[in-house]
């Protein structure tokens, strides 16, 4: 079958981790991908400027919500100095397999989120 | 009549192969492949006779210019336009649907006017329609569609008024595939003194189309769409409209005078075509416009109808397919189709996979998307050229996109 779909992102997509909403969470945004209606929302529970908890909701291709899906299980118990680092090579590796230029923005979704969202968080508590 | 292998063997593209598998192009109403008299014609232009048109008296600029003037020539009598000089060479339908409306739009409309277009027109006729009204005060209004994907006739009297200055319409939709009955929107237009506009991007390169039947007063059209380059496109206009109308880009070769107090603008069609045009590309279309002619419209649009009917009837039995918009009796060669919960995304890449080339996405026309409460559709569109095997291999590869992604 095409590289695109190998088994770990069929997996994630048909079987998503962490998907739902938190109770509460520290942070929610939600991003989309208008020209071909991928939508995502992620939300995120952070202590002492670490990801304690991660989940996301959304709709779209198999390639952005395996994306969220392997992302949120990534980046529970990272530190967000690090993740703030994070570029697409790290979804990419995540996802394993080489993402033509139209793809791309599906599968870098999720990341586009977790910055955006993660920008401007008041993490003075940590 | 010419087999459809023999048809076939004229396009070079449908020999190539696609991830080790046949390609089987079903995104025609993106762009159509070029059959080898095309790329021959410009081959031989630009090798044999490539100079500036309208400009030398040498011999290799009087042979540009005849072919260039000739491909206007066969163009007008392909929709049987009354004088070569109301064909004006545009880029492409969205460079002649904006000279209509930066032209004639800014220069005529003014506020309390009403320009009417559809809910299923492609952008490159709702956009340049946005940008006029709000630059001259006039209102955009449109027809609806209905579930169906049909327009909603019923409330044209309401929407078309003595107000409307144009309407302009699709006569094929891209997405639904829906055939409008142009003549006689034609006439509803000409009823309340309004001017139509007629997007025949999707119509002229699967149909007959004869402007004085339709009796238009604007027809719009790509070359690339009708086995044409790109960068060939076209506007039909009346007669007398073009000649009041005021030029949409001032250069050369749209002038007949320049002075440095003023300039006197050439005739028709020349006024409209500022700078050196797509020479090789529209001898191309000319070239393109011969092969139609050759293989016959109506046998072309026979072709299709079979060829969607077939295809119409396999699709429906995919599991959680869903097509847009009216069944085969109204509709030309455009299928667009959700798949459940499946993202058309993934669906096209799967096809891909299989050397099966479609499209997804929005197609340039998300009101029709938000009409049914959707982001994206996928999309397969046809052309004499493709055979009911590709329409076998597309059913059979939509059941293997259910039994990978199939939740
Ligand atoms: C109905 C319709 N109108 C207009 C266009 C615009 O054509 P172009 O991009 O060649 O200007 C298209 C192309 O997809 C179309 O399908």
């Amino acid at each position: 079958m095409d590289a695109l779909y190998r088994e770990a992102i069929l997996d994630h997509y048909k079987y998503p981790r962490h998907k739902g909403h938190l109770d509460n969470p520290d942070v929610s945004y939600f991003d989309h991908n208008p020209f071909c209606g991928d939508e995502i929302t992620l939300e995120l529970k952070i202590e002492h400027g670490v990801v304690v908890e991660a989940a996301f909701d959304g709709r779209g291709c198999a390639i952005s919500q395996a994306s969220a899906s392997m992302m949120t299980e990534e980046i529970i118990g990272k530190p967000l100095e690090e993740l703030k680092g994070w570029t697409k090579d790290d979804i990419l590796d995540l996802l394993g397999i080489e993402i033509g230029p139209v793809r791309l923005k599906c599968a870098l979704l999720p990341l586009k989120a977790l910055k955006a969202g993660v920008w401007g968080i008041d993490d003075s508590d940590a | 009549m010419k087999s459809i292998e023999a048809i076939r063997a004229d396009f070079p593209i449908l020999q190539r192969e696609i991830n080790g598998l046949p390609l089987a192009y079903l995104d025609n109403a993106a762009t159509s492949q070029k059959p080898l008299a095309v790329l021959q014609a410009m081959d031989d232009y630009y090798r044999l006779r490539n100079a500036n048109v309208h400009r030398g008296v040498h011999t290799l600029s009087e042979e540009a210019t005849t072919l260039y003037e000739g491909a206007r020539g066969r163009i007008a009598r392909f929709i049987n336009a009354p004088s070569s000089k109301q064909v004006i060479f545009t880029r492409n339908a969205t460079e002649a649907v904006n000279l209509v409306a930066y032209s004639w739009g800014l220069d005529t409309l003014k506020p309390g006017d009403e320009v009417l277009i559809t809910q299923m027109e492609h952008h490159a006729n709702i956009v340049p329609w946005q940008l006029i009204t709000e630059r001259t005060g006039a209102t955009l209004r449109y027809v609806p569609l209905d579930p169906q994907g049909m327009l909603r006739l019923d409330l044209l009297n309401e929407l078309l008024t003595e107000r409307t200055r144009l309407f302009a319409f699709v006569a094929m939709s891209n997405v639904l595939g829906t055939i409008n009955p142009v003549a006689e929107l034609v006439a509803r237009a000409h009823g309340v003194g309004a001017l139509a506009l007629v997007d025949g991007a999707q119509s002229v390169p699967h149909l007959p189309v004869d402007v004085q039947a339709l009796n238009c007063d604007f027809l719009v059209f790509s070359g690339h769409k009708m086995c044409g380059p790109t960068g060939s496109g076209v506007l039909y206009g009346r007669r007398e409209l073009l000649e009041r109308m005021p030029p949409f880009m001032g250069g050369g070769d749209m002038i007949r005078e320049v002075r440095l107090d003023g300039s006197r603008w050439n005739t028709l069609p020349w006024k409209f075509e500022a700078g050196t045009p797509a020479i090789a590309e529209v001898i191309g279309l000319g070239a393109a416009v011969d092969y139609l002619t050759g293989l016959g419209m109506e046998w072309a649009q026979q072709r299709e109808h079979a060829l969607v009917r077939y295809a119409m009837e396999q699709l429906e039995r995919v599991e959680g397919l869903r097509i847009l918009g009216p069944g085969p009796e109204q509709r030309g060669g455009a299928v667009a189709f959700t798949l459940g919960e499946i993202h058309p995304h993934d669906t096209a890449a799967i096809l891909d996979a299989e050397g099966i080339a479609i499209r997804a996405g929005h197609h340039c026309a998300q009101p029709i998307h938000d009409f049914y409460g959707i982001a994206a559709s996928a999309r397969a569109s046809f052309y004499f050229y493709n055979t009911f095997e590709e329409i076998d291999r597309l059913v059979m590869a939509l059941d293997k996109v259910h039994s990978v992604l199939g939740i």
